[in-house]
């Protein structure tokens, strides 16, 4: 397990490991929005969250096409799937390493980019723990898609359409939390309904990719 | 499947012209209410098409039966096609009522979801080649999709309020449409539910011909 | 504990390729399976590697004591050598032997270098020791040979040689004579006859 773990996070250090790619495209993202709507400070500090988890979201999209793609293509999965760990286990740590490489990141440059889009003070704390818990589901959820289309050439438009309907409940709470959370309004109901799918999708999803990845393998 | 497709013709025509000429306008709603003819049974049905293709894919699961994988695969275009009426007759009777072609109201923004999962659902059948594999893959998805849209649903109706009124047919409370509307609407329904099994009983013929054709060539091929 | 195979049908995209296949292979003992390219090898051997259901019959003794190596090695261009080999060593539970495996497959020199900066030939030595590693008993090995040189096959079955002296079996799809004690096993015999589901003949009129 734990040299599991540890080989996809030095694979993903290492060159042409495409850390740091999401976190780019992050804040590519966040600039891009005050070039669109216009330097407004209002209107920005009004739609930080919703633009924020928005990035994130795709931002973990984005790296998602990799997350089996190479492991499929070079062998490791029929290796993997034939090694006696079960392979439900072993994409939910490859999902725990996608997390530490992709989501993290994103956990700890949001209040940064938050300042780019004057997201309000009271804000920070619930914009960085909606992410820091909202974001592992995206990353088993992601797990899922990428289970499903990891057989096909052209997966990597069709896993966008598959997996982005399934992001839309974490969103909503996750977006909501920040949102509420920089209003000063109410944001624990928010924050606990995200945290509960996060613990749902991270105890029942590796079964469905399992399940999924071996009617890919065989 | 003559008698059947006679039976949905008779009742979708029956309900609809009766629905339409034959009750009084209403008061509040002018006869811009007529349109729940069309708008009720295609939203019922955009949702029963996905309860259907649930249990379908369950059985293809549990049962490997294949009949069941391809209804599932029959049913989808057909489900779609409901939510684009559903959606389409609900932004025509909106307009009227609240003013507005769309309004991000929690039925609405559900509905336009489940359009999304359905075209999810279709968009991986169509891109994998094997049968079987993709009448597993489809399966699994459409049992996540259906707890992701349940969670979608709750998140939506937490998330804003809405325009919509209730249910306009329920079993358990009183109903809260006249008897003079709610007797034709129920043929109207009646109608879609029937020229939905139809539907999806002729697009499945389809299906397990197109498959048959499939099986024989393989067999000319091995013979050859 | 010997591998047993009873009465197998095995399907590739739910056709049927190969049927009735039977053959029990006890400790210490090769298989050797031939047949022209497409006749159903690889789709056997995933099969009893357990990456495929069979469509009928029994496989006996093979869950989780199997090594699998297919077409692909498994290898991480990024990594070296020994991270490579470390890494499936742990996989399967097994640390030691690593160094045993470098020796028995010459790849001494290599260790540090990156797997991506190795010859073709290499790379499929790196991924034949990584059989070693592992310690399973039960070697599917699927055209091993494979872009291996005249001395690095001759390494190759001193390999599967040892293997079998220490009581593992192997069961090897390969063109070329390893110069084991094994039985040969043609699959062509087994060649499945085309079908049709019955769900897909019911009369639909």
């Amino acid at each position: 397990m734990r040299a599991l773990l540890l080989r996809d996070l030095r694979l993903a250090m290492r060159a042409g490991g495409g850390f740091g790619l999401g976190l780019a495209f992050f804040l590519i993202v966040t600039v891009l929005v005050p070039l669109s709507v216009g330097p407004r400070t209002q209107l920005l500090a009004e739609i930080a969250p919703g633009i924020l988890w928005l990035g994130a979201l795709l931002a973990c999209l984005l790296s998602l096409d990799r997350l089996l793609a190479l492991d499929w293509e070079d062998g490791s999965l029929d290796l993997l799937a034939t090694s006696p760990l079960p392979l439900e286990m072993v994409l939910g740590v490859k999902a725990l390493a996608h997390w530490l490489t992709t989501g993290l990141p994103l956990v700890l440059a949001a209040p940064v980019l938050g300042v780019l889009l004057s997201l309000p003070g009271a804000g920070y704390g619930w914009l960085v723990l909606s992410l820091a818990v909202g974001t592992p589901a995206l990353s088993v959820i992601g797990m899922f898609g990428a289970a499903l289309t990891v057989g096909l050439k052209r997966g990597g438009l069709l896993l966008s359409l598959l997996v982005l309907p399934l992001y839309v409940p974490t969103l909503i709470f996750g977006a909501e939390t920040a949102r509420r959370g920089a209003v000063g309004m109410e944001a624990e109901t928010a924050f606990l309904m995200l945290a509960g799918i996060t613990l749902g999708a991270v105890a029942l999803l590796p079964f469905a990719a399992a399940a999924v990845l071996r009617v890919n393998l065989r | 499947m003559p008698t059947l497709w006679g039976l949905a013709i008779v009742s979708l025509v029956g309900g609809l012209i009766w629905g339409f000429f034959l009750t009084p306008d209403a008061d509040k709603f002018a006869s811009t209410v007529k349109i729940i003819y069309l708008h009720v049974p295609s939203a019922l049905m955009a949702i029963n098409a996905w309860l259907m293709m649930l249990v379908a894919s369950l059985i293809w699961l549990i049962r490997r039966h294949h009949v069941s994988a391809l209804a599932a695969r029959a049913a989808a275009p057909v489900g779609i096609t409901m939510t684009l009426i559903a959606l389409i007759t609900g932004a025509i009777w909106g307009q009227p009522m609240w003013g507005t072609w769309w309004e991000w109201d929690p039925r609405l923004t559900s509905f336009l979801i489940l359009f999304l999962f359905y075209l999810g659902y279709v968009a991986l059948w169509e891109a994998i080649e094997n049968p079987d594999t993709a009448a597993d893959l489809t399966s699994y998805l459409c049992i996540v999709g259906s707890v992701f849209a349940m969670l979608s649903r709750y998140a939506v109706n937490f998330w804003n309020q809405g325009l919509h009124q209730g249910a306009s047919l329920s079993l358990d409370k009183e109903k809260n449409v006249a008897d003079v509307y709610y007797q034709p609407l129920l043929l109207c329904i009646a109608g879609f539910v029937l020229l939905f099994v139809a539907l999806v009983l002729y697009r499945t013929g389809t299906e397990i011909r197109a498959r048959r054709i499939g099986a024989l060539e393989a067999r000319e091929r091995a013979s050859a | 504990m010997s591998l047993t195979v009873s009465d197998l049908t095995v399907a590739r995209g739910g056709a049927p390729v190969l049927e009735g296949v039977s053959f029990t292979l006890p400790d210490g003992a090769a298989l050797v399976l031939r047949g022209p390219n497409g006749s159903g090898k690889t789709t056997l051997l995933r099969t009893i590697a357990g990456l495929q259901m069979p469509l009928e019959g029994t496989i006996e003794g093979a869950e989780d004591r199997i090594a699998y190596a297919g077409h692909l090695d498994g290898l991480k261009p990024t990594l070296t050598v020994a991270e490579n080999l470390s890494f499936w060593a742990s996989v399967f539970g097994a640390h030691d032997g690593i160094d045993a495996a470098v020796e028995a497959f010459n790849l001494k020199g290599l260790t540090t270098r990156a797997a991506g900066a190795l010859s073709a030939g290499q790379k499929r030595r790196l991924g034949l020791a990584r059989l070693l590693v592992t310690s399973m008993p039960v070697w599917v090995l699927d055209e091993p040979t494979v872009s291996l040189d005249q001395s690095s096959v001759a390494l190759f079955a001193d390999a599967v040689r040892a293997h079998l002296a220490g009581g593992g079996l192997a069961l090897i799809a390969t063109h070329i004579d390893l110069g084991l004690e094994g039985e040969v096993l043609d699959v062509t015999p087994f060649r499945a006859r085309p079908r049709i589901d019955p769900v897909f003949e019911m009369d639909l009129s």
